[in-house]
């Protein structure tokens, strides 16, 4: 009877759209439609670090330099470079043919000048900005960048897969200040930006750019020839999950970058949606002030490592097994500097010996200050999980609800907890971001001048970073990052509470899509 | 007007959260931060933001978006079309439905009739939108396909596909204020079936109809109506919820959006806007007052 009363349905609306000339709702066009995950406020992915600007940076523009799927850099702009044998002057030669979205062609000035503005910006670029004596451009195609000192990172900055990434802008935009937006985005990447159809909280839009000249090596992360095989791409902001969801099962979408983990299962059961788990995962953090009582004692910080039990935190927070995994490494998991070294303590959960650690840090009874932002939902449920643990173990807790917006505000306040300061408050990080140590912010022992937010205080930590950054080959590299972890595991610059992933969901008639913690668009193919 | 927007200014800027911090990201330092604030003019005194704004107002200038750099107008007239489409169909439906239950509910008073019609009343307010709109999506779009589960069309591209959009979230916001409508009717109209000029006319062999529709009608349209307008300033800027559910791209979500990332110029700009359509909506009802009964005077 249902099946009847559908049929007939389905006849007679179909019927009636075409009449009404509605046949273009079933989206055969070579267009994906995206939902991302978050809405595209703003347009210059120098100016913030926000993911979905970076998003969008690498469907317009393009990078000197990418990552390929085994975190090796590649050249993408760049035909060749060569490096002195004293290590200190590296030359680029562009690619020829380049050509910016306004049709004039990509030159070494654009280069320079695009690589200052990012070096004011980006942690990272500040760092080799430091390094650096000079950058000049040698003629229209080539440019030179000369060290004070060897520096084992030129390339590998240049290759940054996350915010901020250095892409490549006309001169004339690259010339803003870097603390104002660019007013225009012109690129010279595998699409372009149609500013005319950006609603911001509602629709962007971005089209073929038919004079791209990809590279010849297959696309592999960042990396390798970005061949675009659809006209069009919109990223729709659909801020209610289920809603999303229903729309990829109608059809209406052919793409969904952040499903939720509980949404998951819905899916998985419709034969026409692939779910696709992404190459790194998400790394949990727990961030204390090291400013004030008792996370100012390393015996309270130890304590919070033998309190969290990586499993049960992401039972709580993620749910479904498939989408988590304990993991103690800094640098994530599945990454080149994976290591278990020095996490004896966070992988041993005991109860007993966080009250022995209290005791021996003097904790008064004070009330600790508990940070819950209630809308973002991992962090508002491992703050939960955390305030209860600590309950728990016999610590007076204070749990704090409020937005993101404020607890980002209020975590930079170095103030006592009782003034309005506080003592933990839960983040995440992607783990594009924090595969080294020098992207990853948290295990910077730089005090309150450059240390994250709960400032760490450790000149070892700050040296052995700095010996990071200037060796230059791999084996050493992982040395120094396995001196880091442990020297971190002692220091407890943050406490990670495990590893969890958020698969695309996309449409059957979607391919080759490519196995990368970034969503991109080239390769991609719609039946 | 201005007291609102003097308390909008105070909320906004004394309530927690800084929109440098948002835009400067996890890496920025104290400096990059204070930069950003200086840039944005969020390191003025209030009186000194208060009076930049006041200068703005009066060119008839909103300003600009703190994070797309975007006009806080062009913002706003982005969101109008989907907001009164919505509201505008919601209302038409919900009137078109309500009032006719109303009176057939007062004119059976104490029948399986009214009693039925007051049942789903009860029932209209105690289903929250968003089930309401989910169950919708599931039957009329997933299951029998007939709507499409989400988005809005403009009247621009086509009347048909544009209301097409409108049906799902249109029925799913009317039931609350079907169910509102249908009891303020029924209350007026039995509230003035009481009345002695009606007893008048009965005995005077006025048939039932034409008691209600000439006489019962006209003389309980002024609450109606008042509630009529209290619904649609409420469509107007309150159906967030529905918003999502659907994928309208409203003014309630804007606000929300807004709100999360301190946009102050976007949020002070929709608020004003907003209390600007409440006088005039609340104009309007009082005009129409006059119009329903030549009594009232202003």
């Amino acid at each position: 009877m249902l099946k009847s009363i559908k049929n007939l349905a389905h006849s007679s609306t179909l019927f009636l759209l075409t009449f009404m000339g509605l046949a273009s709702l079933a989206y055969a066009d070579n267009t994906i439609r995206m939902v991302a995950h978050a809405d595209l406020k703003n347009i210059d992915p120098i100016w913030t670090t926000a993911y979905i600007t970076r998003n969008h940076g690498y469907m317009v523009y393009d990078t000197l330099f990418a990552l390929d799927e085994n975190f090796n850099p590649q050249p993408q702009m760049v035909e060749n470079h060569t490096v002195s044998e004293d290590g200190l002057i590296y030359e680029f030669t562009l690619r020829k043919g380049l050509q910016w979205h306004d049709d004039k062609p990509v030159t070494a000035q654009d280069c320079v000048a695009s690589l200052l503005r990012w070096g004011a910006r980006d942690g990272m670029g500040q760092k080799l900005m430091d390094m650096m004596a000079s950058l000049e451009t040698m003629d229209t195609r080539t440019f030179r960048l000369t060290l004070k000192k060897p520096y084992g990172l030129v390339i590998d900055s240049l290759a940054k897969l996350s915010s901020n990434v250095p892409f490549m802008m006309p001169e004339r935009l690259a010339k803003t200040d870097p603390f104002e937006q660019v007013p225009e985005t012109i690129g010279s990447g595998p699409f372009k930006f149609i500013k005319d159809e950006w609603i911001p909280g509602v629709k962007v839009v971005y089209v073929k750019n038919e004079a791209y000249i990809p590279r010849e090596e297959p696309a592999s992360f960042a990396a390798g020839g970005k061949v675009v095989n659809v006209d069009r791409v919109e990223w729709l902001y659909i801020p209610d999950p289920a809603t999303a969801m229903n729309a990829l099962i109608a059809g209406e979408i052919d793409f969904f970058e952040v499903p939720p983990v509980d949404l998951l299962p819905i899916m998985e059961s419709n034969p026409e949606i692939i779910i696709k788990p992404l190459p790194l995962g998400i790394q949990g953090w727990m961030r204390l002030n090291h400013l004030h009582p008792p996370f100012n004692n390393p015996a309270a910080r130890q304590a919070m490592l033998w309190l969290v039990d990586q499993k049960n935190f992401l039972q709580a927070v993620i749910g479904n097994p498939e989408y988590f995994q304990t993991c103690p490494a800094f640098f994530g998991c599945g990454t080149p500097l994976e290591t278990a070294i020095g996490s004896e303590p966070l992988m041993g959960h005991d109860m007993d010996r966080v009250r022995e650690l209290f005791a021996e840090a003097g904790y008064d009874g004070s009330p600790i200050i508990v940070m819950q932002a209630t809308d973002t939902p991992a962090n508002s449920g491992a703050a939960l999980m955390t305030a209860q643990l600590l309950r728990e173990a016999g610590i007076n807790v204070e749990l704090q609800a409020m937005d993101w917006s404020t607890l980002t505000s209020r975590r930079a306040m170095t103030d006592p907890p009782s003034e309005g300061g506080w003592n933990i408050f839960i983040t995440w990080w992607s783990g594009a971001d924090i595969f080294n140590p020098i992207t990853n912010i948290g295990v910077s022992g730089g005090c309150q001048d450059r240390a994250w937010f709960g400032w760490p205080c450790d000149e070892e930590l700050e040296h052995l970073r700095h010996e990071y950054a200037l060796a230059t080959s791999s084996d050493a590299q992982f040395r120094i990052a396995e001196q880091i972890q442990k020297r971190a595991y002692e220091v407890v610059t943050y406490v990670n509470w495990g590893e969890f992933n958020t698969p695309f969901a996309y449409r059957n008639n979607l391919t080759g899509f490519l196995s990368s913690p970034v969503p991109f668009f080239w390769n991609v193919e719609k039946q | 007007m201005g007291i609102v927007a003097l308390f909008v200014f105070l909320l906004l800027h004394l309530s927690p959260g800084d929109p440098a911090t948002i835009i400067a990201g996890d890496y920025a330092s104290p400096a990059d931060i204070a930069r950003i604030r200086a840039q944005l003019g969020l390191d003025q005194p209030l009186h000194i933001q208060f009076t930049t704004w006041l200068m703005q107002l009066s060119r008839g200038d909103l300003g600009v978006s703190i994070f797309s750099n975007l006009p806080v107008s062009q913002l706003i007239l982005q969101r109008v079309e989907p907001t009164l489409s919505l509201a505008l169909t919601t209302l038409i439906f919900a009137i078109v439905v309500a009032i006719p239950l109303g009176i057939l509910a007062a004119w059976k008073a104490g029948s399986w009739v009214d009693r039925t019609v007051m049942a789903f009343s009860v029932l209209g307010f105690s289903t929250p939108v968003f089930v309401l709109g989910y169950a919708l999506i599931y039957i009329f779009a997933l299951q029998l396909g007939l709507f499409p589960v989400q988005g809005f069309v403009s009247i621009t591209d086509g009347i048909i596909p544009f209301l097409h959009r409108l049906v799902l979230p249109s029925i799913t916001l009317s039931v609350i204020f079907i169910a509102l409508f249908a009891r303020i009717t029924r209350a007026s109209i039995l509230e003035i079936l009481n009345e002695d000029y009606i007893r008048t006319a009965k005995s005077k062999g006025l048939g039932e109809r034409s008691i209600l529709a000439r006489h019962a009608l006209p003389n309980a349209a002024v609450p109606i109506v008042t509630v009529i307008g209290i619904g649609f300033a409420l469509l107007i800027g309150g159906v967030v919820v529905t918003e999502s559910v659907y994928n309208i791209p409203g003014l309630g979500r804007l606000t929300v959006d807004a709100v999360l990332r301190r946009d102050y110029p976007v949020i002070q700009g929709i608020i004003l806007v907003f209390s600007g359509l409440y006088v005039l909506i609340n104009l309007i009802i009082d005009l129409l007052y006059v119009a329903l009964d030549p009594r009232i005077r202003f």
